[in-house]
């Protein structure tokens, strides 16, 4: 996919196939409202989701001291500790790490870090072989494409299109389109590869500053599966995954699942504190602009995520808009937040992509004021000089408008003789507000002229 | 400046002023612990079976896999299915072909029939992920209400590695359409025992 295009034009070719975007759109409502029944069903959530800001609100002011606290818990189990300063560093690490112990050929689990390090596309030009393990991630790497959603990774996928993948790649019989024969054929194929791996990758969903444990959260059982059949594991984490105590788990494992899929809890929440005899366990802690955005006072808060997905089923622009036409590993109202910490001119566009229906800071379990943060960057990205040189006009001309009541005047009376009269001058392509949209009847007159009239007589 | 040192450093210069740690507040649940527990499992795809004591498990696992050619277990009382081989089996991979493996758990909890286990109680780490079906024998009387109580009993345990499961292996990947049996069991049996 090109870098190139902004989220607005891929947005358009998405909406092409507007079938496509309605089912799209209804898949990811039909997950929201199963976060709503699992959050209704517990009488506390919303002190529940207090109870897990106000710890984060924690971690992130005394992250230097949890951090040190969870390296030496940790290197006292026995697991090797890696710091990575950025996305490189933490490729590198993990090459270097496979290198020693002669391994081409890697199992991994599903980890947003990873993506966002793009280290499966650095991996392999080096002559390491990865697999992805989770079968919605394995059907997007199949498809030569990066996942659409953070939770659900091929939820822009159709099974007839992943019957063709599966035709072409594991042999399936062609024209296969039942979830259950299709995610069989996967099954039987990732045996193989669990039981000829030695090595394993995962994530990390939390770490235990206590105890120097870490915490994977999966339904299908692969990050276990591959963990525990190979000789090295290699964990990534991002240094906001901290929590004080093992405790604090309670809090947010009630909370994860429920706002992801509507789960009470996921399948497996695997608790790793040493390496099994005789394998090797590392972690890699990243950093990747993570320290840069706790020095945000506007942006810190993001760094509360703990990756549910949550705010891109609710969210009306991500429904219709699609997980890739956001060009970055994370989509959605929190990715969109997150991006332009990392870059803020390539993804300048993303802060915008949004109404500010607030339906995001809405769902976050742990309470990121999502909406009013894509609002604070979007002054920031002006401000900086990185918004698109048309909105900028666009904006400055509104701004004239609205200041002055003669313009203002003027061009509301223009705006609706055009729409009254010659409408074809704005239904057309050249008109961004027509695309998707039928331009309105407008009144005849406004409502000044209407008072004016009416208070007279 | 190592990475470790440059990132500890940035953090500390970029952390906020600290702010206290919050309590967790008291959100302990009343009701029948036993009757939410079985509802959940079953709600999310587990078999639930009472039983008075340990003696009718194994008479229970072989009625309900007649077919199972591999069924191991790690409790002394399934003297049929005992094998020490789950402890000190040399190969991992010698485990690829258990269609049962039937384990102990330490507790459930009520509120999402999640059931803790420690690598005690499985042998090797990988057995509960790679049988092809599971079972699991617990108590009837340890079922915690929520996942504060669970982590309040487990507080200050020592383990290398430990799993709450909750039903069997799944996945929804495919258009939302709901598979049991994604890399782990097909099929999560849960054994409450009377005494």
């Amino acid at each position: 996919m090109s870098q190139l295009k902004d989220h607005a034009e891929l947005a358009e070719a998405f909406n092409k196939d507007e079938l496509r975007v309605d089912w799209h759109d209804e898949t990811l409502w039909f997950v929201r409202q199963k976060r709503d029944i699992a959050a209704q069903s517990i009488s506390q959530w919303e002190e529940l989701r207090n109870a897990a800001s106000m710890i984060k609100d924690n971690v992130l002011s005394n992250l230097h001291t949890y951090l040190t606290a969870f390296e030496k818990q940790a290197l006292s189990n026995g697991i090797k500790v890696h710091w990575a300063s950025d996305a490189k560093e933490h490729n590198e690490i993990v090459r270097g790490i496979l290198k020693s112990r002669q391994v081409d050929k890697v199992v991994k689990s599903k980890s947003m870090l990873t993506e966002e390090c793009h280290l499966n596309e650095y991996l392999s030009t080096h002559g390491i072989e990865v697999i992805d393990s989770d079968l919605g991630e394995l059907i997007v790497q199949l498809a030569k494409e990066p996942p659409s959603h953070i939770v659900l990774p091929c939820i822009h996928k159709k099974k007839e299109e992943i019957g063709e993948l599966f035709h072409a790649h594991l042999g399936v019989e062609k024209g296969t389109t039942d979830p259950q024969i299709l995610t069989e054929a996967a099954r039987i194929h990732l045996r193989e590869t669990f039981l000829t791996r030695r090595a394993a990758l995962t994530g990390v969903n939390f770490a235990i500053a206590e105890t120097g444990e870490f915490v994977i959260c999966t339904n299908e059982g692969n990050a276990d599966m591959g963990a525990h059949l190979a000789d090295v594991h290699i964990a990534s984490m991002g240094i906001e995954k901290l929590l004080p105590e093992r405790k604090h788990l309670g809090v947010f494992l009630r909370l994860l699942a429920r706002s992801a899929t509507g789960q009470p809890i996921t399948t497996y929440s695997s608790h790793f504190k040493t390496p099994r005899p005789g394998q090797e366990m590392h972690i890699v802690i990243v950093d990747n602009g993570r320290s840069k955005q706790l020095g945000r006072d506007d942006f810190r808060n993001s760094l509360k995520c703990i990756r549910c997905g949550a705010c891109m089923n609710t969210c009306p622009v991500y429904r219709r808009s699609g997980g890739h036409s956001y060009h970055y590993a994370i989509s959605g109202p929190i990715g969109a937040i997150l991006a332009p910490n990392l870059d803020m001119k390539k993804n300048a566009d993303l802060p915008f992509a949004s109404t500010l229906c607030g339906s995001c800071s809405n769902v976050c379990p742990v309470k990121i004021n999502i909406h009013e943060q894509l609002y604070q960057w979007r002054q920031v990205i002006v401000k900086e000089g990185y918004a698109k040189l048309g909105k900028t006009l666009g904006m400055k001309l509104m701004a004239l408008t609205l200041s002055e009541p003669k313009v203002y005047r003027a061009a509301g009376k223009a705006g609706r003789w055009v729409l009254n009269h010659i409408p074809f001058a704005v239904n057309n392509k050249l008109n961004p507000w027509y695309k998707q949209r039928e331009m309105p009847q407008a009144p005849g007159e406004s409502f000044g002229e209407w008072y004016k009239k009416n208070r007279k007589s | 400046m190592t990475s470790r040192d440059k990132i500890l450093k940035a953090v500390a210069e970029n952390q906020p002023v600290r702010t206290p740690l919050h309590q967790i507040p008291d959100f302990s649940v009343e009701g029948d612990l036993i009757s939410s527990f079985i509802t959940v499992a079953e709600k999310i795809g587990s078999r639930v079976f009472r039983l008075t004591d340990l003696n009718e498990v194994e008479p229970l696992v072989l009625d309900q896999f007649p077919l199972s050619r591999r069924t191991l277990s790690l409790i002394p009382e399934i003297s049929r299915f005992y094998s020490a081989d789950m402890i000190s089996g040399e190969s991992l991979h010698a485990f690829e072909n258990v269609n049962v493996a039937v384990i102990k758990g330490h507790f459930g909890v009520a509120e999402n029939s999640a059931v803790w286990i420690t690598e005690d109680l499985t042998g090797q780490r990988v057995m509960p992920f790679i049988a092809e079906h599971l079972v699991i024998v617990i108590n009837i009387t340890d079922i915690v209400g929520t996942m504060h109580d669970a982590y309040q009993k487990i507080s200050g345990d020592q383990y290398g590695y430990g799993v709450f499961i909750a039903g069997p292996s799944k996945t929804a990947d495919i258009e939302q359409s709901l598979v049991l049996g994604a890399h782990g069991p097909r099929s999560l049996t849960l054994l409450l025992l009377d005494r």
